[in-house]
């Protein structure tokens, strides 16, 4: 996903001049490409998140369109109050370009975890939430942050993330994407594993239920015309994030649920509302928090049929 | 673009004083706090608005006016008043501050009024701001110079500090901060609280070209912001050395008047200190509520 967003923010600068890349100390020659294409307009912040937000606040209020990379977890809750009073309060476009989100970096160390990111910055007014499925929704999703008038968080993984698209689908910040037609199951993948939700379906299928997997990239504003659907269609509605389960695409949905009351049910599949602690390599971590086709497909049948359980 | 006023036609110490008297009504009148350091920074205000800043009052959103961010956004009563008497707004638009339906908040909201580049009240946000508008107006190849003032109390901030590194390594000379260096924070001496001194030499160590001067004599302060060679790839710190209180005798140093409302008849004292109050101060129906 990151190169994917490094040559999308280079054709993206080539075109607009306004556009500039501020980094947190993060993307060594990464950005080699972009520094060739627009020359001047990159700026190495340093690790200092804070004044870093705010240096684009300033950027965007003269009429640039600053594009802020760094390591998610310090690009959101580190900096937290700088996104609310700078980015939302004054509504600014400036683009929250985060890598290495949700358990990503799991190897490094619960402090490179971002678990809780989507639920904290989902609750700021004005602020766009969007978690790309795979390397071409993050260009799509860059392309359509530019063009918006407020501030907008793009939530990446960060390398090697298949491909899920073959051509561009049509996209929207806000409009969720299927990818895949069923009728029982609706599974609303969240970011960077939507290709591991795509496995969960076809597990999911092989055992005779039928299954629609939906890229659910955008956390807020919620695709509510799409939900208002899902939840008519569907015998369950099963959301898929990498993120805590508190808060996150799951929370949200939950609270549009609690709204508009439905005989479909939903399942909430997340990361648990807890620390790792241990030493463990990312994929042993994704499959503790049950992120892996097989414990969705087993989530979802179980919820599905709670009564075989 | 206007250029500063003839400020040798000017009074301004009578214009300070008119300003410190509307500071003093507002308070009052608002039941707001934070008096004590909106009164220590109005000389380096009335320096900045009628002796360096290229604006017109007319066109604020001119592209290549000078811009001024209030970082010390509990004292704004002293920057609504500045921006008021500049002619960013009418006089009378004063007495709205803090009135429930106004457009005058306790701590700015974005846009409230003409002139008002960044909403403040958070401490450690201007400074930050200030350096992303000065690193843009370079890029943009406009002459516009970004000035901050913060407070004391507010270089408590990490942030502060992070944009103190980055402003240098970056040589925006087009970027002054002004500290209110008043010596106190909500509760205590605001170099005893923190490690603050020697705050010129922290500025100088970082890579500012710092300067000190006392930030009550109006055309020390103008000609130490007109003195710094903006084309330079060396930002500007002035540490002005301030007074708490500054103006009205009773509250000058005294750190009561960082939360304390003045009474009717302690509005009426400061008369003797502020002669240039307004006047519907005096006749205002809520003069006897203190």
């Amino acid at each position: 996903m990151r190169n994917a967003f490094a040559s999308e923010i280079t054709a993206l600068a080539k075109k607009d001049e306004r556009v500039v890349l501020v980094s947190g100390d993060i993307g060594n020659r990464l950005f080699d490409e972009f520094k060739i294409a627009a020359p001047g307009r990159f700026v190495n912040a340093g690790a200092a998140e804070g004044n870093m937000i705010g240096l684009a606040a300033g950027m965007a209020l003269s009429g640039l369109r600053p594009v802020v990379y760094t390591i998610n977890s310090f690009l959101t809750t580190r900096c937290y109050e700088q996104i609310r009073v700078d980015l939302c309060y004054h509504n600014l476009p400036v683009v929250l370009a985060g890598v290495g989100a949700g358990l990503s970096y799991a190897s490094l160390g619960a402090t490179h975890h971002s678990l809780e990111d989507v639920a904290a910055l989902r609750v700021l007014p004005r602020m766009a939430v969007v978690c790309p499925g795979d390397p071409l929704e993050v260009r799509l999703a860059l392309r359509a942050a530019l063009q918006q008038e407020g501030p907008v968080f793009i939530r990446m993984g960060k390398k090697g993330e298949p491909p899920v698209h073959v051509e561009p689908p049509p996209f929207a910040i806000g409009r969720a994407i299927v990818v895949k037609p069923g009728n029982r199951i609706c599974l609303l993948g969240n970011g960077h594993i939507l290709s591991m939700v795509m496995k969960a379906a076809d597990i999911l299928e092989q055992k005779g239920v039928s299954t629609q997997v939906v890229s659910f990239h955008t956390v807020k504003p919620l695709d509510k015309e799409f939900l208002q659907d899902a939840f008519k269609r569907f015998q369950l509605v099963a959301t898929v994030e990498d993120h805590g389960v508190l808060g996150g695409l799951g929370g949200s949905v939950a609270e549009w649920l609690a709204d508009h009351p439905s005989p479909a049910r939903l399942c909430r599949i997340g990361t648990p509302d807890e620390f790792l602690m241990e030493t463990i390599d990312n994929e042993s971590a994704r499959h503790r928090c049950g992120l892996t086709p097989d414990s969705v497909a087993a989530k979802a049948l179980a919820a599905l049929a709670p009564e075989t359980v | 673009m206007a250029s500063p006023v003839d400020i040798e036609a000017l009074d301004l110490k009578a214009l300070a004083r008119t300003i410190r008297g509307d500071v003093i009504d507002m308070s009052h009148r608002a039941e707001t706090a934070h008096l004590g350091g909106s009164l220590s920074v109005v000389d380096i205000l009335v320096a900045a608005y009628w002796g360096v800043l290229s604006l017109d009052p007319k066109d604020p959103l001119a592209p290549d006016r000078d811009l001024f961010i209030f970082s010390k956004g509990h004292a704004i009563s002293a920057f609504y008043s500045t921006l008021a008497h500049r002619g960013f707004f009418p006089i009378p638009l004063l007495e709205t501050f803090a009135v429930s339906g106004g457009s005058l908040p306790e701590h700015p909201s974005p846009s409230c009024v003409p002139g008002l580049e960044f909403a403040t009240g958070s401490l450690g946000h201007g400074l930050p701001v200030g350096l992303g508008m000065a690193w843009a107006a370079r890029r943009q190849g406009r002459l516009s110079r970004v000035f901050v003032v913060i407070s004391d109390g507010e270089a408590n901030e990490g942030s502060v500090w992070e944009a103190a590194l980055l402003a240098p390594a970056q040589k925006l000379g087009n970027l002054a901060v002004i500290v209110d260096y008043n010596k106190w924070q909500a509760t205590g001496r605001s170099h005893e609280v923190m490690a603050l001194n020697p705050l010129k030499e922290k500025w100088q160590s970082f890579g500012w070209n710092a300067v000190e001067v006392d930030g009550h004599d109006i055309p020390a302060l103008v000609d130490a912001l007109n003195k710094h060679p903006y084309h330079s790839s060396q930002p500007l710190a002035i540490v002005a050395h301030t007074v708490k209180g500054k103006g009205v005798s009773f509250m000058e140093d005294d750190n009561n008047w960082h939360y304390r409302i003045p009474t009717a008849d302690e509005v009426r004292r400061d008369r003797a200190f502020c002669p240039g109050g307004r006047k519907f101060v005096e006749l205002g129906p809520w003069a006897n509520r203190g």
